[in-house]
């Protein structure tokens, strides 16, 4: 391939960050003139443009041409390319703005709890979104925070990023040139304001988490239970672990429940080289379980993506967590960090020949990237574009190898499965759906967190666990009674008060029309302004589509725009529901199949909609 | 992989690549036994080339000679695809047998997927050489000097043949110079534009009693000429066949009218034929076609039927039930091989003629732009967004060097001349390589500057290898 | 060849191992609607309109690159597929100028009674949506309706990017890619309806790597790449297909011996194209071949440039 970059030259500054970075993680540093003799092919280093593009937009602030051109050599990587793939995503900005960037969610957990406010506070203080020299600020879609909503996540250029919540609407007074205070009350998040008040029932994931074990701490997560299983496993050997989950039952906890043991046999029956990839892409609106398990408990999932490695016959596994999440992403490296310092990573492990290691890999705001293929395409340096199934991961997946991807949850029950046993995973639960399940509960609940039940726990109770419907207002209007839930998040569905009683098993949810999803629950009181709420879910999947298919890129945009006719009352949801009819069974992947799933179900349910 | 080699250091590069071969045991030694001769000869030739010297003469790291050595001789299938920078110096055949020798060794040749591949530069050039436009063939690739051949054609058309070869392009001007040859007729050529050493080849031409040329344009050879007789354009005003760089013949067919006055170039010779005497009536491009398939037997299977259906055919094809062949040289693997062994033929490395010295320093390699097309006769009509035009293009050291910045008008001599052209500043040049393309005759005529030492075997001129120095103006 | 059996559309069918669903539906008498589907290059499989259904498979299958498979049970016009075909028909045509497209494409929409009003007036934008942040756009008004409408980019006399008429089908840069070129000049930038086939930070083409084979052109089902002479003609309402003829010739620039099949209306060349199916070179041209055509014809020539 000849390159060839149009006129525009990287600064100093830039030239360091790439330099910095691909000496970092390239034997060859930055991009070098055309010498005598050159491989293309051994210089070709796509895989490293999204961690690159990083690098300097945490370097600069943003990414200009020149630099983009820097980069681009420095890993052979054709400029348009490049272009197309740093576009792509929400968190890199193409044009120059200010060094701090606000992203304010105002998705649906946040603006139950007077995110829109937060939204007019930022708007006069810092003016219209995107604008400002030393702070900007722009609207996001769910930051994976609804226990502590209203939330946001700060991006800086130079420093790390961090994120907060609850965000009082008063922020003229700490605002942010008061940026260090705003992070001084994130220093500690630890056990007292996490997210996990459950203390009474029953909890296998969660445990070292009420327990309150340092995270950071990887003495503290041995003394407490931790590596055991790596060590049985290992004992164990391959092909006993895979059937030992199979007996188990567990499934898939990403939203499609697939059978966990089976997926791995698949991937080992293939040739290798082989990938293992925990997937913490936790981008589903109303969901923010897996931050939480890992942000707490961060060696548990390296320990059960090392298994999952082992079982498989992966020497390389990534976790691919999203890059809103930067907490959880400072506490994997220092653990992965510290694995790898004490031979629980890397190579011959435990003298048995085994090799195993794991790269963290951050995603740059696309919900899209959650979509296993396309989150393949996005570690491989491609945006982040699902791909067309068959063949499966387990054949062609990663880098075109087979590969098994597993939700964070789903991992770490491996764990508890190798400790306590196939029959002893299966006392709780149903008989279709064993074991337990992370719940991410938000909106008008009085103690929003994450709450790990048993499957088949009905509803009533799980909400009851997390206390009910608030009482106090925090400064807005008085909650009222029950009026709906969104189980499974946007991608999900709405389900009214007679649904209180539903068993929280994936196969009484399907006799529902609904689905667990990805454990998302997201309560509104009756006096909620649904119309608002079911807008807001059509305009994230319009912004979340990666536009590949026809009728995902088009229809979401319809769906959209349709539902403002049904707000105004010129339309019943005829149209709505043919362009949702159409997502549905035309799109490629899951986003645009399920992208009307909400809105139908709140016309079904009468939330919106009915006088046409 | 790409490998940064001197100019004019091809020879050095295929021994040393040659030897490496040798010397780590990748012959195909049950192929070199059968099929060739001479390899003794060929490796005591390629001994002295080890990687070390390989890269003391090209430049290219010995690193990189030995993983294309051992690439090329492990492949299942491999090809050496070249271009005129091989054939375009002093020493051309010379390089071309450098590569054959590699295909030997290896046993690279006469099988589907491997080959040696001369990628021709124009349309048609494999064509014109089919049907004898050359001083030693006859159509066909038949020997102007077998006289058993030689008396089919005469027999044919009725007319004596001369029984010697004729000249090469470069022996004309020789001869025009020792005033042996005083009239030209060119046909669809500019060689007051595209010839080495150009200010001598206008004097000669200029110097001819007569001169004739048949053109699409008024070219500068065309404006020298005592006749013009101006032709249509054989891919889309008129019809024929042409032959492609893989001895493929294809239809040509006539689109569009010519401009008034401009006639077919078989009507133009046609008509030639009878003012001097000979009725050649009006065939049709199919009818002169036929007479060839029955004069030349590689082309005997080639209607113009079998053309059409089949989307071309590749010579040899010699009946209507042969479906050509797709690769030559098979026989080479017939066990014993049809026909005559391949010889190694061991050369040796010769530097340009046109030597690097302090005066002239910098080597000046002339060559194409993707977008534009020889002298720019038919593509400078095109409004084209990646003309660069007529430059000198250099590598940043030698820019900054010389202090002069881009798009800066400077003086480039060789030998020969002096022209005057503005700098392009080009990355993928080195240090005291200059590169200047061809196409632009009107802003910077090049071939002032190249060198007319031609090789004894192709009759090709060395456009490839000149010794330059480039001076700023005012300075 | 090894013969697979499957049922389609309740029949009884056969057809080659290894085909996919379109060939098969095909060999056995069954036309399939395509838009960003071409026989010789590898199928995108984005713009959706070739759905079937098949049993087993939850969401509709794309018969473009899905393969059959023995015992397949096949509907090629179900109520789910005529409903799924007609309304991305109709939401690509309320946002893309599908006057190009060909006319089998034509027949299909009519067949679907295809109606792209039913969403309402669409809405003019002006120009791509550079400067929009991913995962972020203007509320909707319910009034009208988005689409790519945008002034043509006419960067140079060789050919014009019409992106009013793209269907984001990739062809384009898979052809100036993998599939031909491997220039990689144009990529798919932005993201959902703002996804749109750019060059770096949108530059110019001239200054891109692009090296003007309009081997994309070639494979644009839309008409949103188009050659200049052809634009110009359409623009001027002067092209002419009834007074058109197409004549197979080979390039006159170099020893490859590329097909051309020369466009002519009324003595001049208006459009040159390779034809797909030539096993030299597969409908891929450079620019010489695709636009140095300028220099014959009627019109006198006496100087060269």
């Amino acid at each position: 391939m000849d390159l060839h970059f149009a006129d525009a030259e990287a600064t100093e500054a830039e030239r360091a960050a790439v330099d910095r970075f691909m000496s970092a993680h390239a034997s060859e540093t930055g991009p070098t003139k055309a010498a005598r003799l050159e491989r293309p092919r051994s210089r070709e280093r796509r895989d490293l443009l999204l961690p690159g593009l990083h690098a300097l937009q945490a370097a600069i602030g943003w990414i200009s041409h020149g630099a983009l051109n820097y980069l681009g050599a420095a890993i052979a990587v054709p400029p348009a390319d490049a272009y197309g793939v740093a576009s792509f995503y929400s968190m890199f900005s193409l044009t120059p703005q200010a060094p701090n960037v606000l992203h304010v969610c105002d998705d649906i957990a946040c603006r139950a709890n007077g995110a829109l406010e937060v939204v007019d506070e930022c708007e006069r203080v810092f003016g219209p979104e995107g604008s400002g020299d030393s702070v900007t600020w722009h609207r996001s879609p769910c930051l994976g925070r609804c226990d502590r909503a209203p939330a946001l996540f700060v991006q800086r250029a130079g420093e790390d990023d961090f994120d907060h919540g609850p965000v009082h609407a008063d922020l003229s007074g700490r605002a942010i040139d008061g940026l260090a205070e705003l992070e001084g009350m994130n220093i500690d998040l630890g056990i007292e304001r996490s997210a996990t008040p459950q203390g009474q029932a029953e909890v296998r994931l969660l445990r070292r988490i009420v327990e309150r074990i340092d995270p950071s701490s990887l003495e503290g997560y041995r003394a407490n239970g931790g590596y055991a299983a790596l060590h049985r496993a290992v004992e164990m050997g391959a092909e006993s672990i895979r059937d030992l989950i199979s007996e188990s039952g567990l499934t898939g906890r990403g939203g499609a429940g697939f059978p966990t043991g089976l997926k791995w046999k698949m991937a080992a029956a293939e040739a290798a080289p082989r990938f293992v990839i925990a997937n913490a892409d936790e981008s589903e609106p109303g969901t923010f379980k897996d931050r939480v398990l890992i942000e707490q408990d961060p060696f548990a999932l390296i320990e059960a993506l090392t298994i999952a490695g082992v079982s498989v016959g992966a020497e390389k596994g990534f976790i691919y967590l999203r890059g809103e999440y930067p907490v959880a992403g400072r506490r994997l490296e220092a653990a992965l960090a510290a694995a790898r310092d004490a031979g629980l990573l890397g190579r011959d492990l435990f003298g048995r020949g085994i090799s195993f290691d794991i790269e963290l890999r951050i995603g740059a705001g696309a919900y899209i990237c959650g979509e296993e293929t396309a989150l393949f395409n996005s570690i491989e340096g491609y945006r982040g574009e699902p791909r067309n199934k068959p063949p499966y991961p387990t054949q062609v997946g990663l880098f075109g190898r087979p590969t098994v991807v597993n939700n964070v949850e789903t991992l770490l029950n491996v764990l508890f499965i190798i400790m306590e046993g196939a029959d002893e995973y299966r006392r709780l639960g149903t008989p279709t759906s064993p074991g337990t399940k992370v719940f991410s509960v938000s909106g008008h609940v009085a103690k929003p967190g994450v709450y790990e039940v048993p499957f088949g726990t009905p509803l009533q109770d799980l909400l009851a666990l997390a206390g009910g419907m608030r009482k106090e207002t925090g400064g807005m209007r008085n909650i009222t009674s029950f009026g709906s839930v969104l189980l499974g998040g946007a991608a999900g569905t709405f389900l009214g008060p007679e649904a209180l009683d539903l068993p929280l098993a994936n196969e009484a949810a399907i006799e529902r029309n609904a689905s667990l999803g990805s454990g998302a629950v997201v309560v509104f009181d009756t006096e909620t302004d649904m119309f608002e709420m079911v807008s807001r879910i059509a305009a994230f999947f319009r912004d979340e589509s990666c536009g590949q298919c026809a009728p995902c890129r088009i229809g979401t945009v319809r769906q959209e725009e349709l539902m403002v006719r049904v707000g105004s009352g010129f339309d019943s949801g005829g149209l709505i529901r043919e362009v949702g009819r159409a997502m549905t069974d035309a799109s490629i992947c899951g986003l645009g199949q399920t992208a009307s799933n909400a809105v139908v179900s709140a016309l079904d349910l009468g939330l919106i909609g009915g006088d046409a | 992989m790409w490998l940064g080699i001197d100019v004019g250091s091809d020879i050095a590069l295929a021994n040393a690549v040659g030897r490496e071969i040798i010397a780590a045991g990748l012959t195909n030694d049950e192929f070199i036994r059968s099929a060739t001769t001479g390899f003794d000869q060929y490796q005591e030739s390629v001994e002295p080339w080890t990687l070390e010297r390989g890269e003391a003469v090209t430049g290219v790291p010995a690193e990189g000679i030995r993983e294309l050595a051992h690439a090329y001789a492990k492949a299942g299938t491999a090809q050496l695809c070249w271009t005129l920078g091989i054939t375009e110096h002093h020493n051309g055949s010379d390089n071309v047998f450098a590569l054959i020798n590699l295909a030997l060794l290896t046993g690279h040749v006469g099988r589907y997927g491997s080959g040696l591949v001369p990628i021709r530069g124009q349309n048609n050039v494999q064509g014109g050489g089919d049907m004898g436009a050359l001083p030693n063939k006859l159509p066909g690739f038949q020997d102007v000097e077998n006289d058993e051949l030689r008396s089919k054609f005469e027999l044919a058309w009725g007319s004596p043949l001369p029984a010697k070869n004729g000249w090469n392009i470069s022996q004309m001007f020789d001869a025009m110079e020792q005033g042996d040859l005083r009239s030209l007729y060119v046909i669809g050529e500019n060689p007051a534009q595209s010839e080495a050493q150009a200010e001598r080849v206008r004097d000669l031409l200029r110097g001819l009693d007569s001169l004739i040329v048949q053109d699409l344009y008024l070219t500068k050879t065309a404006e020298l000429a005592d006749v013009v007789l101006p032709a249509a354009a054989s891919w889309a005003e008129a019809d024929g066949t042409v032959t492609s760089s893989e001895r493929r013949v294809q239809r040509v067919r006539k689109a569009v009218e010519a401009p008034e006055g401009a006639r077919a170039d078989t009507d133009i010779l046609s008509a030639v034929a009878s003012r001097l005497g000979t009725d050649l009536g009006e065939p049709s491009a199919e009818e002169i076609w036929n007479e060839l398939r029955k004069l030349s037997p590689m082309h005997a299977g080639m209607s113009y039927a079998r053309l059409e259906a089949e989307g071309g055919l590749q010579w040899p094809c010699r009946s209507e039930d042969d479906p050509g062949d797709l690769f030559l040289h098979g026989r080479l693997w017939a066990n014993p091989p049809e026909g005559p062994l391949a010889p190694f033929v061991p050369v040796e490395h010769v530097a340009p003629v046109d030597e690097l010295t302090e005066e002239y320093p910098i080597r000046l390699t002339t060559g194409r732009h993707l977008e534009s097309y020889n002298t720019g006769v038919q593509t400078g009509q095109m409004s084209s967004p990646k003309r660069l035009g007529g430059t000198i293009d250099l590598d940043p050291h030698d820019v900054r060097n010389l202090g002069v910045e881009a798009g800066e008008v400077v003086r480039v001599i060789s030998r020969r001349g002096a022209v005057e052209a503005p700098v392009r500043v080009d990355r993928n040049l080195r240090p005291g390589l200059a590169f200047m393309a061809f196409h632009f005759p009107e802003e910077v005529d090049v071939n002032v500057l190249t060198i007319d030492a031609w090789d004894p075997r192709s009759g090709t001129a060395e456009f490839k290898a000149s010794a330059i120095r480039v001076e700023k103006i005012g300075a | 060849m090894s013969g697979l059996e499957f049922i389609l559309d309740g029949e009884r069918a056969v057809a080659p191992a290894g085909s996919t669903l379109i060939r098969a539906l095909s060999a056995n008498g069954v036309e399939t609607p395509t838009l960003c589907y071409l026989e010789h290059t590898s199928a995108p499989n984005v713009c959706r309109v070739c759905v079937v259904e098949v049993e087993g498979s939850r969401p509709l299958v794309p018969a473009c690159s899905r393969l059959l498979e023995e015992g397949m049970v096949v509907s090629s016009d179900s109520s789910r597929v005529r409903h799924a075909r007609k309304l991305v028909f109709e939401m690509l045509a309320s946002s893309v100028d599908l006057s190009l497209v060909s006319e089998e494409t034509g027949a299909w929409m009519r067949e679907y009674d295809v109606d792209p009003g039913r969403f309402g007036p669409t809405l003019r934008t002006d120009g791509p949506a550079a400067s929009m942040r991913p995962g972020h756009h203007e509320r909707p008004d319910g009034l009208s309706f988005a689409s790519v409408a945008q002034p043509p980019l006419i960067q140079d006399d060789l050919y014009v990017r019409d992106y009013a008429k793209c269907i984001l089908c990739y062809q384009c840069v898979n052809a100036c890619g993998p599939e031909a070129q491997n220039t990689f000049a144009i990529s798919v930038a932005g993201r959902g309806f703002e996804a749109r086939i750019s060059t770096e930070f949108e530059i110019g083409l001239p200054d891109s790597a692009c090296v003007y084979c309009g081997n994309c052109i070639a494979v644009c089902p839309t008409g949103a790449l188009i050659p200049r002479t052809e634009f110009d003609l359409r623009a001027s309402g002067g092209w002419a297909a009834d007074r058109q003829s197409v004549t197979r010739t080979v390039c006159p620039y170099c020893g490859v011996g590329c097909n051309l099949e020369l466009t002519v209306q009324d003595g001049a060349i208006v459009r040159v194209d390779s034809p797909l199916d030539h096993d030299v070179t597969s409908g891929n041209l450079c620019i010489k071949g695709r636009f140095g055509f300028s220099h014959v014809g009627a019109q006198p020539r006496s100087e060269p440039a």
